[in-house]
């Protein structure tokens, strides 16, 4: 039997108005998409193909204009469902300086338990927990602003963490860190899906999205693809067409193919590669 | 013009408890016209190394000689020093200011005390080199404009000041690929357009492996190694000390010499690695 | 300089001072200054200036650091002594051309620089020996049951809490602009008032327009945190009073029965 989704897109569209007296713009143009408990989902698409629009949609931060939304069978326009809805939805933002609240870590990490009203033990254990969880322990009384761009997100992704999410949504966690934040955040990411949490994560870094189970690639509003990495990676021009980067191995494939080296289409990692052309000689 | 770079050592609050060495005993020469990369960590040094550059920061030892002239002597003006060296730091998108792309473009010209006449061509030309059409742009608000727009508005303000070595302090960083290729594109473009010296920073070793003449290495406020990509990228076991990678091409094809392929030495292309796997591969096949 | 300024910054530490309860170190110091006005004669100072002697020693913050906060109002503390002295009629003690000192005046300049200084040392006392966070906790608790009459206490502390959070980061933010600027030839440092006024706008405007992203972010990152203002919200760390904490709230109550009752006395 199949899994209940835990979030479903249902004939999504929002539009905004740009700018005063224009038309109004469709930033995610009739997407539907569902995202079972437990799976990790990349977005991919360059800024502006609505792929941030898309998320914010996920919690209910933005309210779909037509479609509807459900996340764990919530309504996310009903209002009295908000709170659930956020609670099941958690979200990493992109710029970690300016998602933290308080002047001390352990703080922060506290914010979203209190807000659902949890008793204080109770809220200490997750603090601890999570806290532990991104190996970020012993900064618990350290003050934000001392920590680097990749400990400030990792505090982030606790203070979510400590929310118990079913699911959390990573908006764009990485573009502002430098390639050790990057691998850190990655890192976690992998481990809190091991743990059973679904991910989503909105990316424009290839080498991200090629480590979800599912990559959907969104172009100009809408799906332009949606598939394994090895499905969607493998379709070179289109995703060159839409001006996304290509995984190496792909790439190194297309050249082979040109000399006459027959590369199978789901080659995608530089491991794979490796272990293919070790076969093949 | 070129920049020599002497012994360079720089101490934040000496003599405070909380005292740090940021650079220590880097040295290093900059020939005319080349691109040069920087690489290292964040807080390796690199940033604080770029303001001595530009005189924003000064020496707690050592010399910077540019184009002949010690910029670290007493007395030297600051205005000379930021005129012959533009220096772009992350994000300068933060940085502008003015109701209009034109004006803000010509807050540096202005600084430099040129003619209204002067200043208008330089705006011109500057927004023209980072490939943005004055007539469409030069009124628009810069606040108004599309992310990878707004950076290039921005080192447009730079360049306009018409400087004889351009920094820039990772210029591509949180941009998506297709405006990340654009700005550094044009950062190329505006290299070989004007012959100057320039220097990049950059987190991507693909990037820097393509682009650069030279490159620099910095790790906890010390020089690593200085050479071309090829010298510097052969060094595998170096960086990975400092815990800095490869160029992926490289590392893919690192890792094929290791299984036994025949292929030459540190390969930053991806044209070339596959050329040459497939040389072998013709080898290994008529061998048999 | 900024780093000289010691007011308002706090001293970590283990010490009672600091273990105790923010309201009661609030509220003390309220009472502390409200007493600084009642007293007008030398007995009450020497008391005041004892209680807040014994506070710093059991504190354990050097007093060197302490005084050094004192630095920025010397010259404000002059001014009031100044005038003081020159300013009030009576007795003449001393004639120097136009103006003259009196007896009165002295005694008037002498009590208000006491004043000043005890009342600055006071209040430091209260930030140096409190955890901000602790702090502002506090205040929300102190104001809540003004919430009836429409005080928004939870709003105020939540906005101070903001504050500390973002000081730095907007700190870091100006530095990088004015280098930023600097870079492309601005010069801060010459000129008359009206220019160095005008100099500022490259540093103020792009500073608004970083203040009001991280105000859009951060408003965002609370909203899908399930913030929801301050009903039905627990805390982490609870204020419950201790014993030390009754133990200060009874001498606090016997030191300012003696301050009326010295005042009223001599």
């Amino acid at each position: 039997m199949e899994k209940e989704p835990i979030i479903t897109i249902d004939n999504l569209i929002f539009s905004y108005v740009r700018e005063e007296d224009r038309e109004p713009v469709n930033a995610v143009d009739g997407v539907s998409l569902q995202i079972e408990e437990g799976s990790f989902t990349a977005i991919l698409g360059k800024n502006g193909s609505g792929k941030s629009t898309l998320a914010k949609n996920l919690n209910g931060l933005l309210l779909p204009t037509e479609g509807a939304v459900y996340v764990a069978g919530y309504d996310t326009r009903s209002e009295e469902h908000v709170w659930d809805v956020r609670q099941t939805a958690g979200m990493v933002f992109q710029n970690p300086d300016n998602q933290l609240v308080s002047a001390i870590v352990e703080d922060d990490v506290a914010f979203g338990p209190e807000n659902l009203g949890i008793d204080p033990d109770e809220i200490r254990r997750r603090v601890d927990k999570s806290l532990e969880a991104v190996n970020m322990g012993k900064f618990r009384k350290k003050p934000p602003h001392l920590l680097s761009g990749g400990q400030k997100q990792r505090i982030a992704i606790a203070g979510v963490v400590a929310m118990k999410p079913k699911c959390i949504i990573f908006d764009e966690p990485t573009a502002m860190l430098d390639p050790k934040g990057r691998q850190e955040i990655m890192e976690i990411i992998r481990e809190l899906h091991e743990e059973g949490i679904t991910i989503l994560l909105i990316t424009h870094f290839m080498e991200e999205a090629a480590e979800a189970e599912r990559v959907v690639v969104m172009h100009e509003g809408k799906v332009l693809l949606d598939g394994t990495p090895a499905e969607v990676f493998s379709q070179r021009e289109l995703i060159q067409s839409v001006n996304l980067d290509i995984p190496l191995a792909v790439e190194l494939a297309a050249h082979l193919r040109e000399k006459g080296i027959d590369v199978p289409k789901n080659i995608i990692s530089t491991e794979e590669m490796v272990e293919f052309l070790c076969q093949y000689r | 013009m070129s920049i020599q770079v002497r012994n360079l050592t720089h101490i934040y609050e000496p003599g405070m408890p909380t005292e740090s060495v940021a650079l220590e005993d880097v040295s290093f020469e900059i020939n005319d016209g080349e691109l040069v990369g920087v690489i290292g960590h964040t807080g390796s040094g690199k940033s604080t190394l770029l303001q001595h550059l530009n005189g924003l920061l000064k020496p707690t030892s050592g010399q910077i000689v540019v184009g002949g002239k010690d910029i670290t002597a007493p007395g030297v003006s600051m205005v000379e020093i930021r005129r012959r060296i533009g220096l772009v730091f992350q994000y300068p998108e933060y940085q502008l200011f003015e109701e209009t792309v034109a004006k803000d473009v010509a807050f540096g010209p202005k600084n430099l005390g040129l003619s209204e006449a002067e200043i208008e061509e330089r705006v011109k030309e500057s927004l023209e080199l980072v490939g943005l059409d004055y007539e469409t742009i030069a009124e628009r608000s810069p606040f108004e404009l599309s992310g990878g727009q707004k950076r290039r508005v921005a080192i447009a303000g730079v360049i306009a000041m018409r400087p004889e070595v351009l920094i820039l302090d990772e210029p591509t960083a949180g941009l998506d690929p297709k405006a990340h290729k654009d700005v550094l594109a044009m950062v190329e473009e505006v290299h070989r357009r004007t012959g100057n010296i320039t220097i990049l920073v950059s987190h991507n070793m693909a990037d820097i492996a393509r682009l650069s003449d030279k490159i620099i290495v910095i790790d906890s406020g010390r020089l690593v190694t200085v050479g071309t990509p090829k010298e510097v990228f052969g060094q595998r076991q170096r960086l990975e000390e400092v815990g800095l990678a490869l160029p992926p091409v490289t590392q893919f094809t690192e890792t094929l010499r290791d299984r036994g392929f025949s292929l030459s030495e540190t390969i930053l292309s991806a044209e070339q690695a596959a050329e040459e796997i497939f040389q072998y591969l013709k080898g290994t096949s008529e061998n048999d | 300089m900024i780093r000289d300024i010691t007011l308002g910054q706090f001293y970590p530490g283990e010490s009672v001072i600091h273990r105790l309860d923010a309201r009661v170190k609030i509220i003390a110091t309220l009472l502390f200054i409200v007493e600084l006005f009642i007293v007008d004669n030398f007995i009450g100072f020497v008391l005041a200036a004892g209680a807040l002697g014994s506070v710093i020693l059991l504190s354990k913050v050097p007093f060197s650091y302490i005084v050094r906060g004192l630095k920025p109002i010397i010259l404000i503390l002059c001014f009031t002594f100044a005038l003081n002295m020159f300013m009030i009629d009576g007795t003449v003690l001393v004639r120097l051309g136009f103006l003259k000192i009196t007896k009165e005046g002295l005694r008037m300049a002498v009590f208000m620089a006491v004043r000043l200084i005890l009342l600055l040392l006071g209040s430091s006392m209260l930030t140096l020996c409190t955890q901000p966070l602790s702090l502002t906790d506090g205040i929300e608790r102190l104001l809540a049951p003004m919430k009836k009459i429409g005080v928004p206490a939870h709003e105020i502390a939540m906005m101070m809490t903001i504050a500390l959070r973002f000081i730095p980061t907007l700190l870091e933010e100006t530095d990088k602009i004015m280098k930023a600027q600097q870079a492309r030839g601005a010069d801060f440092e010459s000129g008359n008032l009206i220019q160095r006024a005008k100099s500022l706008v490259p540093i103020l405007v792009p500073l608004f327009v970083s203040a009001f992203r991280i105000a859009q972010d951060l408003a965002m990152a609370m909203e899908a945190r399930c913030y929801r203002g301050g009903d039905h919200r627990t805390r982490l760390h609870e204020l419950k009073l201790k014993k030390r904490d009754f133990a200060a709230i009874l001498l606090l109550a016997g030191f300012l029965a003696l301050i009326i009752a010295e005042s009223i006395l001599l």
